[in-house]
């Protein structure tokens, strides 16, 4: 069983106008098992969250811990992180030109285990993961994401969090531009690492309609850079019929 | 990518008058339609058509720069277009380097070809690979030789008048190629030589020619391309010279109706290599791709001057260079040229450059130029972008886990082969992956 735990996060950009608070003191602990969902409105710091635990230099941590297992996440490199077992499926995966899908996965399954996966059983795991994933065999031919639609982008997200087989997977609004169809095979691709009972799961989005699919342990509403409310999986029925307002309401006063 | 100018089509039907204005950031012609004005505005654009100056409009991002155009003083031309073209050398002075076309260009480091008499040997010239093309050595006063290409700088006139016999390569009428056509060309000497080759692509034909340089030169070089109506000619020319190779080559294409012409360039090796190829549309419904690869290294200079001139309705062509540069003075220059001519409607073109510099020192130059001279066209944008490295490429392959020196050596391999993929010649794009490897693993990336 692993934990990673955040304690106390504060988290700001440098941009052109000065340095932008974005995390106001974020407290969090997931453990092995479980599945969170962040809900916020849009700005309210929840991508920054996901990409602050994976280590994009953008983000810059004023103070605040985050730990794997007791391990200091923030001392380690972006590569570092991704092999203690961190995963970050984002909102925008980048297109890589030049590079194709099959010497992209074994690259990286090369890194995260420390050695070349078995060439046969390799192969017949990627066919099988995307076939799953109704992602066409010849994507694995094609560069990465170059040309996939927003949805297959997702998918490809996902295969990659099910090959890799991370300790903590974090969604970046995976569910975002997704069609009914889409989101349905991307959720059971989550459930299906997830139930291997090895894998924490932050759940990162804007709508509720993924929950429906992917069953959250705890939900935690975020606003304005900070945990506003948390509860069980009745809050997100509850922001379902009322959406945010109740909480940018408060901020605002 | 960064820095790009766009021109979108625009439903201007026909006989509606261009409108012409200065007041658009970006140089533009006409908005999305759904506004009842469907005038087209271009910046910098005036009745008679002017060159717009290339982007000065981009933004910086990821990392990337927008492209310089240089500070050396330039003498400027009023349009890419009526740049001099003459068989005779006194044509063209001697040159300064200040001179638009040669401002890039090391002088001092062309041994001679400027000025000395280009009496050595020529390099060796083998052709193989296909049994049903013509190849034959001929004098000087065949009457093909220069009726498709007419020199446009002192070099290339200069080869003109001191080449001996030129290679003749003839893709016979509705013939396809039952092969690829490997022109070696072997240096063995370093005296300033000229050299002339002509590719005649005759009507319907099919084919690849591959122009493969190695060993050591001082080259002044024509290469003639003929493109028939119709015909489909890939012609790649790749620079795997010695290290103290000196290599300025013309390649001129002219481009027929309905035509599919492909230029790719690699250069690799070499001291100075400089390449100027050009597509001239000759006739509607033609289509032009043109690439190139080059990566250099410490104290290289690596320069390619494009021209793709759309003088006739109706055609289409795609532009897209790519270069890597490692080392102290490693340089390396694209200028890319796009006429679009007052006849040329329903042009639709796009051209790209992209360099990746590996380390600090380098130095690359990247000037695209855009003129129009009607605004009846299909499209028309080039986009330039100068940077060290893609961050974002960079965070997602180290979010899996990928160490920093492996992912970059995975994204320079990308960005690089992206080019190789097009040469559809499974030999040689092996070949030249290994080739950039080995570059690669010299700099310790």
């Amino acid at each position: 069983m692993s934990t990673l735990e955040i304690k106390d996060l504060h988290v700001s950009i440098d941009t052109e106008q000065g340095n932008v608070p974005i995390l106001n003191g974020v407290t969090l602990t997931i453990n092995t098992g479980e599945t969170h969902a962040i809900m916020g409105p849009n700005g309210s710091g929840k991508s920054t969250l996901a990409s602050t635990i994976a280590g994009h230099p953008r983000y810059k941590v004023d103070s605040g811990t985050i730990t794997l297992d007791g391990e200091d996440v923030l001392s380690m490199s972006v590569d570092e992180r991704a092999r203690a077992g961190l995963f970050l499926a984002m909102q925008y995966p980048v297109e890589v030109p030049g590079v194709t899908m099959t010497n992209f996965l074994r690259t990286a399954k090369t890194a995260l285990d420390g050695e070349a996966p078995s060439l046969r059983h390799w192969t017949k795991d990627v066919k099988t993961a995307m076939a799953q994933l109704r992602i066409d065999a010849d994507f694995a031919q094609r560069n990465v994401n170059e040309g996939f639609s927003g949805g297959e982008k997702k998918r490809v997200e996902i295969l990659q969090l099910e090959l890799f087989r991370p300790k903590f997977a974090i969604l970046d609004e995976t569910d975002s531009g997704l069609d009914v169809d889409a989101l349905k095979v991307v959720s059971e691709g989550v459930n299906r690492e997830h139930a291997k009972g090895e894998m924490g799961t932050l759940l990162i989005t804007h709508y509720t309609r993924i929950l429906r699919y992917i069953k959250p342990d705890f939900v935690h509403v975020f606003v304005a850079g900070r945990i506003a409310e948390q509860g069980g999986p009745e809050l997100a029925d509850r922001l379902e019929d009322e959406g945010y307002d109740r909480f940018t309401a408060q901020v605002e006063a | 990518m960064a820095d790009t100018t766009q021109i979108s089509p625009d439903t201007t039907s026909e006989g509606e008058r261009t409108e012409l204005g200065r007041s658009a950031d970006k140089a533009r012609i006409g908005a999305p339609s759904g506004t009842v004005d469907t005038r087209a505005v271009i910046d910098g654009f005036t009745e008679e058509g002017e060159s717009l100056p290339g982007g000065d409009d981009g933004v910086e991002q990821l990392g990337f720069k927008k492209h310089s155009h240089g500070n050396a003083p330039v003498i400027p031309e009023a349009s890419r277009g009526e740049r001099r073209r003459s068989f005779d050398l006194a044509d063209f002075p001697a040159l300064t380097g200040l001179e638009e076309d040669w401002r890039f260009t090391p002088l001092k480091r062309l041994r001679g070809l400027h000025t000395d008499a280009l009496t050595g040997a020529a390099p060796a010239v083998a052709v193989t690979g296909a049994g049903n093309v013509t190849v034959e050595t001929v004098s000087r006063d065949d009457a093909r030789l220069g009726s498709t290409a007419t020199p446009e700088d002192r070099v290339s006139a200069a080869a003109w008048n001191s080449f001996t016999e030129a290679t003749v390569i003839t893709i016979p009428r509705e013939t396809v190629a039952d092969g690829e056509v490997m022109v070696g060309v072997t240096g063995t000497s370093p005296a300033a030589a000229a050299q002339h080759v002509l590719i005649r692509a005759e009507a319907f034909s099919k084919a690849v020619v591959v122009l493969d340089h190695t060993g050591s030169v001082t080259l002044a070089q024509n290469v003639e391309i003929m493109v028939g109506d119709g015909a489909e000619l890939t012609v790649v020319s790749v620079q795997e010279w010695d290290d103290d190779a000196v290599h300025v080559s013309s390649q001129q294409a002219k481009v027929g109706r309905d035509a599919r012409y492909k230029h790719v360039v690699v250069s690799l090796g070499g001291d100075l290599v400089r390449l100027t190829p050009s597509s001239i549309f000759t006739a509607p419904g033609a289509e032009v791709e043109m690439y190139g690869l080059y990566f250099a290294d410490a104290g290289q200079h690596l320069e390619q001057r494009l021209l793709v001139d759309h003088a006739v309705p109706n055609c289409k062509s795609r532009v897209t260079y790519k270069g890597a540069l490692q080392g102290q003075d490693a340089h390396t220059v694209w200028v890319g040229d796009v006429l679009i001519r007052k006849a040329a409607e329903g042009t639709d073109t796009y051209e790209t450059n992209r360099n990746l510099i590996l380390t600090d020192g380098a130095r690359s130059d990247s000037v695209p130029n855009l003129e129009i001279e009607t605004g009846l066209i299909e499209g028309a944008g080039h986009a330039s972008a100068t940077g060290r490295f893609d961050d974002e490429h960079l965070f997602y392959l180290m979010a899996r886990g990928i160490p920093e020196k492996a992912a970059r050596r995975l994204v320079v391999r990308g960005f690089l082969t992206e080019v190789i993929q097009q040469i559809k010649v499974p030999a040689l794009e092996e070949r030249l992956s290994e080739s950039v490897e080995r570059e690669l693993a010299a700099g310790n990336l």
